[in-house]
């Protein structure tokens, strides 16, 4: 049972002076790289950006904005609950401990050894492995965790391009305000209406700026899902180098295999340069033969429980990936549904603070 | 009403509400009083061999005993109405003469012989006519009479006729040199007061303009972005499917947002932004009564100044001042009331234009309220439905 206390005591932590609001940040870093490298088949929550993006012009890029600084805590804060309520990674003592404060935590991360663990290939974007037989349900994973990226990236952009041409609309408006008040001074009949009807173009200009600070909230929502489409992703590339272990590892064994038969029964089935020359210039003593046979079969067997292993592996692997991958899909189709369903009440919110002040308007503008 | 029938018909993209009719016949005279009804229509494009222009049918009809018949069609065009309104300000100098829409202005908007631009300055010209016909004065001008009545070329034998554009010009010079020597200091206070809120009404009546203008803008670029907002849903509701029936629902809403954004920006530009520039336009033709008045009474007052210095003559002088003193009483009557008829049309035309842009934007909230509150309700059936079943062992 988690205590929610230690979670707030975390994010008060992070009030504390700018710098030591950076290290907490590399603290979250190093216990998701710890997550993801011990725990390869789950769908590893993610951390909100490091640093602002998708932004438009009124929301500063600047890391030190209070308002960004405030929602990437409320990100991170997130985060955690995401690990608290995950059933196997709650579990984990690192996480724990990382919770209630321990001092020295990161020397007790680091001692685990977790980065030896770690798959250097995997950070390789370019490299290329040609999987021989890939597991079709983790090819149309990672498929649909691009295109999820992919159009939730373009979402977002054109979503903070709508805000800022809606904050356009708005301000502008709130130039009437000045205008109607200084018009008003010179009009007998009509002032009276054209002031009061300015204040409420001041009104009405003003309320953008709450109601887009509420839709940031909206679209942190879609960023976390935009940064699991790379945890999916990450999940399917492991999947996908077991593979590809898997496969060289049966490769060699087979090589192997028939190496050790041709040296036993003297026939050459493969051409091979040694070969050739050991016919032309006098073949191996029986003895020398017999150390090859011997070695090569030692070979043989530990690789042949090395890939019983590796098999047992890769079938514990993608029962377990697939198990937290369902798990996944439930978690997104509930939170994305109930985002859509958020941005909808946002929506509304703001058109019926449109017709209250539009309303008021034009009971000015009819008086005048 | 006849008239107003006739006008709907004639207004192809310009929906016809009341409120936008009673716009139209807003005058201090009510509608079923007049006794002359005019309607600018058909654009039609003539090209010869030296130019191209557009000419605009005219429809009159009258029950005046001074029309010989009751009904008249001619065709003009937009120089023929620059005629008319420069023989009005002749005629009555220090009477309030409506805004002619202007020439050509590359504002790199519109195109010189757009269908935009040719119906925006129709509709101008239409209630150009209109305020002509309603003005308790203007309305029994010869030149107005003509413009309606005449045929092509009888108007441009007319035209001919009449002070030469010589006599013109000295008319013009006296007017500056009078004005250069006085006018403004024997001013009434009531044209002084006259002088300093029309000052005051140009410089906001302009900003007001820029900000409409301002407003279009980016309401225009505001629908672009949504235009593509909408769209992304879709998209992503081809790769999901718990979900994608909510993101095609948002895609529509967001759509039909869309779709209300472009009737708002329709209003504007059919309402608020047409009457914004008349008064514009308005203010400068204030000013200029108001300098002409002043020039009428510099004239008096030159002549006046005059007599002091002469000690013969004076009998001479006397009768001319007596003259000139008339004609500044009677222009300054002649504003006077003009002015008190322009400032309660003025007063009714903003009341109604900004009642209308409030109506226009309560309208549109309205219209995306609507669909984002049905969207809402389709979502939270579903999840009721969802919880339902799962009740069901």
């Amino acid at each position: 049972v988690l205590s929610f206390r230690a979670v707030e005591s975390q994010s008060e932590g992070q009030c504390a002076p700018v710098d030591s609001l950076w290290r907490r940040y590399s603290e979250f870093e190093l216990l998701r790289n710890y997550l993801s490298v011990t725990y390869p088949h789950i769908v590893v929550p993610p951390l909100p950006e490091k640093r602002a993006d998708f932004v438009w012009h009124k929301l500063s890029a600047d890391n030190m904005d209070p308002d960004f600084v405030e929602r990437r805590r409320i990100g991170l804060e997130n985060f955690l609950l995401r690990v608290a309520s995950h059933p196997v990674l709650c579990q984990d003592k690192i996480f724990y401990s990382f919770l209630m404060q321990e001092g020295g935590w990161k020397d007790m991360v680091n001692e685990t050894g977790f980065q030896l663990k770690a798959d250097s290939r995997l950070k390789a974007l370019n490299a290329t492995f040609r999987v021989k037989n890939p597991d079709k349900r983790f090819t149309e994973l990672k498929h649909y965790s691009d295109e999820l990226q992919s159009v939730i990236s373009h979402l977002l952009r054109v979503r903070a391009r709508v805000a800022d041409r809606l904050y356009g609309v708005y301000k502008v408006h709130g130039n009437y305000g000045r205008v109607f008040s200084e018009w008003s001074a010179i009009e007998k009949e009509m002032g009276d209406g054209l002031q009061s009807a300015g204040h409420h173009m001041d009104v009405y200009a003003a309320s953008i700026d709450d109601i887009l600070e509420e839709e940031e909230h909206y679209a942190d929502l879609l960023k976390e899902y935009l940064f699991y489409a790379e945890a999916l992703r990450a999940v399917c590339r492991k999947h996908e180098l077991m593979q590809y272990d898997l496969e060289m590892a049966a490769q060699d064994l087979t090589s192997k295999k028939q190496q050790c038969e041709e040296l036993a029964t003297g026939t050459v089935r493969t051409f091979s340069l040694k070969g050739m020359t050991s016919k032309l210039f006098g073949q191996e003593t029986a003895e020398q033969r017999e150390a090859k046979i011997k070695i090569l079969e030692e070979q043989i067997q530990e690789g042949e429980e090395q890939l019983k292993s590796k098999n047992l592996e890769g079938r514990d692997f993608v029962k377990s990936a697939w198990a937290d991958i369902e798990r996944f899909k439930e978690q997104k189709n509930h939170d994305l549904k109930e985002a859509l369903i958020s941005y909808a009440v946002l929506q509304i919110s703001m058109c019926k603070k449109g017709i209250q002040v539009w309303t008021n308007a034009k009971e000015c503008f009819s008086k005048m | 009403d006849t008239s107003l029938a006739e006008v709907n018909s004639f207004s192809s993209s310009m929906p016809i509400s009341p409120s936008s009719m009673i716009n139209q016949y807003k005058f201090e005279d009510e509608p079923e009083l007049r006794d002359l009804f005019v309607t600018v229509d058909d654009p039609e494009s003539h090209i010869t061999a030296i130019e191209t222009f557009i000419t605009y049918r005219i429809v009159t009809k009258t029950s005046r005993g001074e029309f010989d018949s009751s009904e008249y069609e001619v065709r003009r065009r937009y120089q023929d109405f620059l005629w008319l309104k420069s023989k009005l300000e002749e005629a009555h100098p220090t009477l309030i003469i409506p805004p002619l829409p202007e020439k050509f202005i590359m504002k790199g908007m519109v195109e010189r012989f757009s269908d935009e631009f040719i119906e925006t300055r129709r509709k101008a010209l239409h209630k150009f006519l209109n305020r002509i016909a309603d003005h308790p004065t203007l309305t029994f001008n010869e030149d107005f009479k003509i413009f309606l009545t005449a045929q092509a070329w009888e108007l441009s034998s007319h035209k001919k006729q009449g002070p030469g554009l010589l006599s013109r010009m000295g008319q013009t010079v006296r007017a500056v040199a009078s004005s250069v020597r006085g006018g403004v200091k024997n001013r009434p206070e009531m044209f002084t007061e006259m002088n300093d809120y029309m000052e005051t009404f140009s410089q906001k009546i302009n900003i007001l303009d820029k900000i409409a203008h301002r407003i279009y803008k980016e309401e225009r670029e505001y629908f672009n972005e949504m235009k593509e907002y909408g769209p992304i849903h879709t998209l992503w509701s081809a790769s999901e499917e718990d979900i994608a029936d909510s993101l095609k629902g948002v895609a529509s809403c967001i759509d039909k947002c869309c779709k209300a954004t472009e009737k708002r920006m329709a209003g504007l530009s059919e309402n608020l932004l047409p009457i914004l520039h008349e008064y514009v336009l308005y203010s400068e033709i204030l000013m200029g009564v108001l300098k002409r008045r002043d020039q009428i009474q510099g004239e008096l007052d030159s002549k006046v100044d005059a007599l002091a210095n002469k000690k013969t003559e004076k009998d001479l002088f006397s009768e001319e001042i007596g003259k000139l003193e008339d004609k500044v009483e009677c222009a300054n009557n002649a504003l006077k009331a003009d002015w008190d008829r322009w400032k309660q049309n003025m007063q009714c035309d903003m009341r109604s234009t900004f009642t209308n842009m409030a109506e226009n934007n309560l309208r549109y909230y309205e219209e995306c309220l609507a669909t984002w509150e049905s969207f809402l309700a389709s979502q939270t059936v579903d999840l009721h439905v969802e919880e339902d079943s799962e009740d069901r062992p």
